[in-house]
């Protein structure tokens, strides 16, 4: 298995970190309401970019 | 600042007690290596960080600095990856922060039980990242009409804005092809799919064409040569540029794994 070692693109994680992993709610943490807000507006940034390239087959399900 | 304000926990995964350790090397965002918080049958993998950038308010500030956030996101990433390669972690979420040890136990108390169904449903399973992008069409050659004069014509230039643009839209449409090929073939391979948003070439700072595909799947670690290799299969096709990444701790799926299992 050869699988290209390289330097992760920061796109490529921040699909990932800012959209996965597991949300913890409630008053154990400090954060969540304000990373929620961030994420709203990184994304509004990447979509309001990405419009004309909607997925080829529609949306996932 | 009147009194100095205690360190925060900073939270990057829940995981079963595990036997390897994690590879040095393996430095957080604080450049320093993780602790392992045991509690009954979980374990939380934590930093202590300072509350200047990571209480409440300071955070919001720091997020809204790219720099800072793709710092954070690079340590995170590398704790996730260093434990990915000695077990099979649950992500949490990007700044996931207690105030102190006893809030990260609470926190493992009261999610117990959707840790552990998530954690059983990821067990020995990794995330592959895909993306399919069409390249760029290559220069078409000039027609003997309008090739040695060098002077070139109304006429002929509307001919050659025709064909740059045919050009584009067959690799487009030859690229939205390959993914949807490849992707049936990796969905029926994988045990989960999530399919992100196209990633837009100036964010990227990509100039290799235009991304049609970006998707994730999870497979597990020992049918990992058997999913690279459907990938390679159709890499080499002209016009059509795949990009594997991988393998990642299982970020798309942590949410899906939840749900699917409650």
């Amino acid at each position: 298995m050869s699988v290209e070692h390289r330097r992760i693109a920061l796109v490529d994680l921040l699909d990932r970190l800012l959209a996965g992993g597991v949300v913890i709610t409630g008053d154990l943490t400090l954060s969540i309401a304000d990373v929620d807000l961030v994420r709203v507006d990184l994304k509004a940034l990447v979509s309001s970019v990405s419009d004309e390239l909607p997925a080829p087959w529609g949306q996932p399900v | 600042m009147s009194t100095p304000t205690p360190p925060l926990r900073y939270v990057y995964a829940v995981c079963r007690p595990f036997d390897g350790v994690l590879p040095e090397g393996a430095a957080g965002i604080t450049g320093e290596p993780p602790r392992l918080l045991h509690h009954g049958d979980l374990v939380a993998v934590v930093d202590a960080v300072p509350a200047e950038d990571f209480d409440e308010g300071p955070l919001r500030a720091r997020l809204e600095d790219l720099d800072w956030l793709a710092a954070t996101a690079r340590g995170h990433d590398a704790v996730l990856a260093a434990l990915t390669a000695v077990t099979s972690p649950l992500p949490l979420r990007l700044a996931t922060v207690c105030r102190d040890d006893s809030g990260v136990r609470r926190l493992l108390d009261e999610g117990h039980d959707r840790f552990t169904r998530a954690l059983e449903r990821l067990d020995g399973r990794v995330e592959w990242g895909v993306k399919v992008y069409a390249e760029p069409a290559s220069a078409p050659r000039p027609t003997p009409s309008e090739a040695p004069s060098g002077k070139v014509g109304g006429r002929d230039y509307l001919r050659r804005r025709l064909r740059e643009r045919n050009g584009r839209e067959e690799g487009r449409r030859r690229a939205e092809e390959t993914s949807r090929v490849l992707h049936d073939r990796l969905s029926a391979y994988a045990e989960a799919t999530a399919v992100h948003p196209p990633q837009d070439p100036r964010l990227t700072g990509d100039t290799g064409g235009v991304n049609v595909l970006n998707a994730a799947y999870l497979v597990a670690r020992e049918r990992a040569e058997g999913f690279v290799a459907l990938v390679g299969r159709v890499s080499e096709e002209e016009g059509v540029r795949v990009e594997l990444t991988g393998p990642w701790a299982p970020y798309s799926f942590a949410g899906i794994a939840e749900e699917e299992a409650a």
